[in-house]
């Protein structure tokens, strides 16, 4: 993959949201959810990102389409700065960039029918004949798996697998070059899963999309990205080539991450990392390295400084004191 | 009575109103659990597990009924055998919470947001002991410690909105486990929970059930949480068991081609094949079955006869049962 | 169009729907065909006054001898003109209000809802009576007075159902593919505010017809001789002991008439959302 050219480049990117309070609504204080995040999706690439609830996985992903306003950083896309956008070029640039929801129940509109939610993008985008229009509606139906029957139904009307394929083509019917995918598959059975994922695969090699593919569980970021960013606390801890960072764990929290993971085999000896403790709320962070109160390995410096990002391997960088 | 609990044919119907007969949901369901045995329930989203162990807690939500013949037999503490179908609510009251409690999965919405955690754990004593205040509180105490909650002095003063999701299953488990009940059913203990503390309970309830002697059904849809806690399986689909076996010989001497390809598509996952194996279509619906096998339609090895008639559960191997033709007795397939 | 027939279909098979559809639609008509219905004119002296009720003059009459059953037939048109316009102009300020104040948020809300809270802290008769002292009395003055009073309830509630809206995922949803704010608040969002809306039109109007007779009972509303159910109660204080009736039959509409408006509102309410609650 690294022939292709960095499609997005996020740099430093920090998103606060205020803690209000008082009778006079004064801020008083700051949730740090995405806390100087750094990385790069090339074109046709997919990049994994993986945390536990709260970790920031699902803001780093809509601030990056500024659906939410970023605090700080940059965020490159195809050379331009998003941040420098006003509204009105923001909105038009979301032909480019769509985001795929984690639940086809409440992120479809149930007042529509399939097609008109399909209709609803391209009229948004384009100025189409409603021939043209029908013509891209089929097309991405038959993409996705439904068929043109299927159009005249209400959301309701289908199960989860197949709401799912339709909120897939209402994102990539404007034929974007980059999708934000969030938890895409946790809402659905473990048989339909599968077929999602191979839905998603087959649309990246026909569109030749780019991923950024966010989700919490780590058997399905593995099969799906190319590279991997484990974030915790807003920060992302340690990013690398998917299989680098699977078989090849730097940072104590990949560790622990990892070896949660329930074995698909009775039989095989589990060697378990347990962390303590729950992880801090990010409205007020620990000093230092985010992970250190729950770190096996912790040092006297990591209560006191955050550590730098170091590349350790080609590509595989871990923000840990351990490698200093 | 040997086993602990006995499901014999056990259906639970939806009522369709006066003219159409009821849509079975779950329909002929036979299981045997044993005193200290961790027994696993895997399916997918609708597939009956849930309204299966609602029903043996007699806990079976409006308009769901037990179809006729259903029978469910728990073993009492003082040894005697009861009915729970034909119980009345009175009796099941004091076997609830008592013999059998359950943990759910979003115990955020189990337990009560206006009271304390002491305040719960208490309740579930009051009822089925005749502890003082004192001794309540002190019996709470050390249950918090056993389930391995820090500064549980603290904790027991606390509203459940104090608490993360992680502990509030620790107190979910302590509020279950306090009566010292025979039989704990986690309804998807850990669906809710992130992987790391998800590993924090399965470990717990591991250790608790060697201390405390309870047999748990663990419902899940999840194999890795499976294979990680359980001796026994009944794989579900479509209201029914269609394969049960010993943990091992579900993942090792997979029969049903279900279970095969629930295993396929989750082992497929991170290998180097990136298409991944699909169970290719959807579940059908209840009241849709056909009177072929529930599974033909999505099976890749499926033969006239699986649409024609539906196989029965036969016993393949010692101890393990598996509805499907393929793996049906010579002599039955003759006829 | 079909969703509104489907509504009144299912309204239809609720008992109280039901009643409270057919009693609605009969005092309409009565107040349509009021001239067609009525022996004599709401403002003729036609019969000895404070005569009973007899086979001629049904409700019997006033103390200036005019029949009240052609006064309360042509009540009811100025009951229902009253409830219909007062009720349309609070709804549709309230509704434009609510709407802005709910998506934009920020100080514009602040200082709408400010003035909301403000004329909500009123009761309402008493904001009636101080708006209908500004604008004088009469039968449009005193439709103004209610519409205004209106307006922070409909606010309020068009407010609270956008809001809650906005954060469904479907709206995010169309953000994100790039819809423009007022196709998002039309598509996406208003159709979620209909359905409170409508029920609080319902038993908005119930009130502004009470609002309408307590005024006019003050006699700070429709002014005499024009026939207002409010002011013929008003007139019948003096008599009461001489002639009951001339209290009885008023308030007797004047109450099936909020009755039959309330239970509209309530079943509609069951109708359109069941986990609604206002």
């Amino acid at each position: 993959m690294s022939e292709h050219t960095v499609l997005l480049d996020v740099q430093h990117l920090q998103t606060y949201f205020p803690i209000k309070g008082g009778v006079v609504h004064k801020t008083v204080g700051h949730v740090h959810a995405v806390e100087d995040v750094s990385f790069q999706i090339r074109e046709q690439e997919t990049f994994g990102l993986v945390g536990e609830s709260g970790c920031g996985k699902s803001t780093t992903g809509r601030t990056i389409l500024r659906l939410i306003e970023p605090t700080g950083g940059k965020i490159f896309f195809d050379g331009q700065d998003l941040c420098q956008l006003d509204r009105e070029a923001m909105r038009q640039k979301r032909r480019d960039m769509q985001l795929v929801f984690q639940d086809p129940y409440s992120s479809l509109n149930p007042r529509m029918t399939v097609r008109r939610l399909l209709e609803e993008p391209l009229q948004t985008h384009f100025t189409l004949t409603q021939k043209e229009m029908n013509e891209q509606v089929l097309w991405i139906a038959h993409a996705v798996g439904l068929s043109p029957e299927q159009l005249e139904r209400y959301p309701h009307q289908f199960s989860g697998g197949q709401r799912q394929r339709v909120s897939i083509a209402r994102a990539l019917i404007t034929k974007p070059r980059f999708v934000v995918a969030d938890e895409p598959v946790s809402a659905l059975d473990v048989s339909i899963q599968a077929q999602i994922l191979n839905l998603l695969f087959s649309l990246q090699e026909e569109l030749k999309l780019s991923y950024l593919f966010i989700s919490h569980d780590l058997n399905v970021v593995r099969h799906i990205s190319n590279r991997i960013g484990v974030m915790y606390l807003g920060r992302i801890m340690e990013q690398g080539n998917t299989e680098s960072v699977y078989r090849n764990p730097l940072h104590p929290y990949t560790r622990a991450l990892l070896s949660a993971i329930p074995k698909l085999d009775p039989l095989e000896e589990k060697h378990r990392i347990q962390l303590e403790g729950d992880v801090p709320s990010p409205a007020n962070p620990p000093k230092g390295c985010p992970f250190h109160d729950r770190c096996s390995k912790c040092m006297e410096i990591c209560k006191q400084s955050v550590p730098e990002e170091k590349e350790l391997e080609p590509g595989h960088r871990v923000s840990c004191h351990l490698y200093d | 009575m040997e086993h602990l609990l006995e499901i014999r044919n056990l259906s639970i119907e939806l009522p369709q109103g006066k003219r159409q007969p009821p849509v079975k949901l779950v329909e002929g369901v036979d299981l045997d659990i044993d005193k200290k045995q961790n027994f696993g329930i895997v399916g997918e989203s609708g597939c009956g597990k849930s309204i299966t162990c609602s029903s043996i807690m007699g806990l079976l939500s409006y308009p769901l009924t037990l179809g006729k013949g259903s029978s469910i037999r728990f073993q009492q503490e003082n040894g005697n055998e009861v009915e729970i179908t034909s119980l009345p609510s009175s009796e099941l009251r004091k076997i609830r919470g008592k013999e059998i409690s359950m943990i759910f999965q979003e115990p955020m919405t189990a337990l009560d947001p206006t009271s304390t955690i002491v305040a719960q754990i208490e309740e579930t004593l009051r009822f089925h002991t005749s502890l003082t205040k004192a001794e309540m509180h002190d019996a709470a105490l050390a249950m918090l410690k056993k389930v391995n909650i820090p500064r549980p002095d603290q904790i027991l003063l606390d509203y459940p909105h104090h608490l993360s999701g992680g502990m509030l299953q620790r107190v979910m488990i302590a509020i279950a486990l306090i009566n010292n009940p025979r039989l704990l059913i986690a309804d998807e203990p850990t669906t809710a929970l992130d992987v790391t503390i998800q590993a924090q309970i399965l470990d717990l309830m591991n250790e608790l059930r060697e201390s405390f002697d309870t047999s748990v059904i663990m419902i899940t849809h999840d194999l890795g949480v499976i294979a990680e806690t359980c001796e026994k399986v009944a794989v579900f689909y479509a209201g029914q068991v269609v394969e049960q076996a010993s943990v091992e010989e579900i993942f090792h001497a997979t029969a049903h081609p279900y279970t095969a390809g629930l295993l396929k598509s989750v082992t497929s996952l991170g290998g180097a094949e990136k298409k991944l194996y699909t169970i290719q279509g959807t579940v059908p619906t209840a009241g849709h079955f056909g009177s072929g096998c529930r599974f033909a339609d999505r099976c890749d090895h499926c033969t006239s006869r699986c649409r024609e008639a539906a196989p029965a559960l036969t016993e393949i191997a010692p101890g393990h049962l598996c509805r499907c033709w393929l793996h049906a007795p010579e002599k039955e397939a003759a006829q | 169009m079909r969703k509104l027939l489907q509504t009144l279909r299912e309204l239809w098979r609720d008992p109280m729907g039901k009643i409270s559809i057919i009693g609605i639609l009969l005092i309409i008509l009565m107040a349509i065909f009021a001239p067609q219905l009525s022996h004599y004119g709401p403002e003729k002296m036609v019969g000895i006054p404070k005569s009973a009720p007899n086979a001629q003059f049904w409700f019997g009459t006033d103390n200036y001898g005019r029949d009240i059953f052609s006064r309360i037939i042509y009540g009811a048109r100025v009951s229902l003109q009253v409830g219909i316009i007062a009720v349309g102009i609070g709804a549709t300020a309230g509704y434009i209000l609510g709407l802005i104040a709910g998506y934009f948020e920020g100080w514009v809300d602040r200082v709408i809802m400010c003035i909301m809270d403000i004329l909500f802290a009123f009761p309402s008769i008493l904001l009636a009576i101080l708006i209908s002292t500004v604008l004088g009395r009469g039968l449009v003055p005193t439709m103004v007075a209610i519409g205004i009073v209106n307006i922070p309830v409909f606010a309020r509630t068009v407010r609270a159902s956008v809001i809650s809206a906005k954060s469904l995922e479907y709206v995010e949803n169309a953000r994100s593919v790039g819809v423009k704010t007022w196709p998002i608040l039309i598509r996406h969002i208003s159709p979620n505010v209909v359905a409170p809306f409508t029920v609080q039109a319902t038993l908005a109007l119930s009130s502004a017809i009470l609002t309408e007779a307590s005024m006019s009972f003050l006699g700070l509303g429709i002014q005499p001789p024009d026939p207002s159910w409010g002011s013929m109660l008003s007139e019948s204080r003096a008599f009461m002991e001489q002639a009951p009736w001339m209290a009885i039959f008023p308030a007797l509409f004047i109450i099936v008439t909020i009755l039959l408006f309330n239970i509209l509102g309530d079943s509609l309410r069951d109708v359109l959302d069941p986990k609604l609650k206002l």
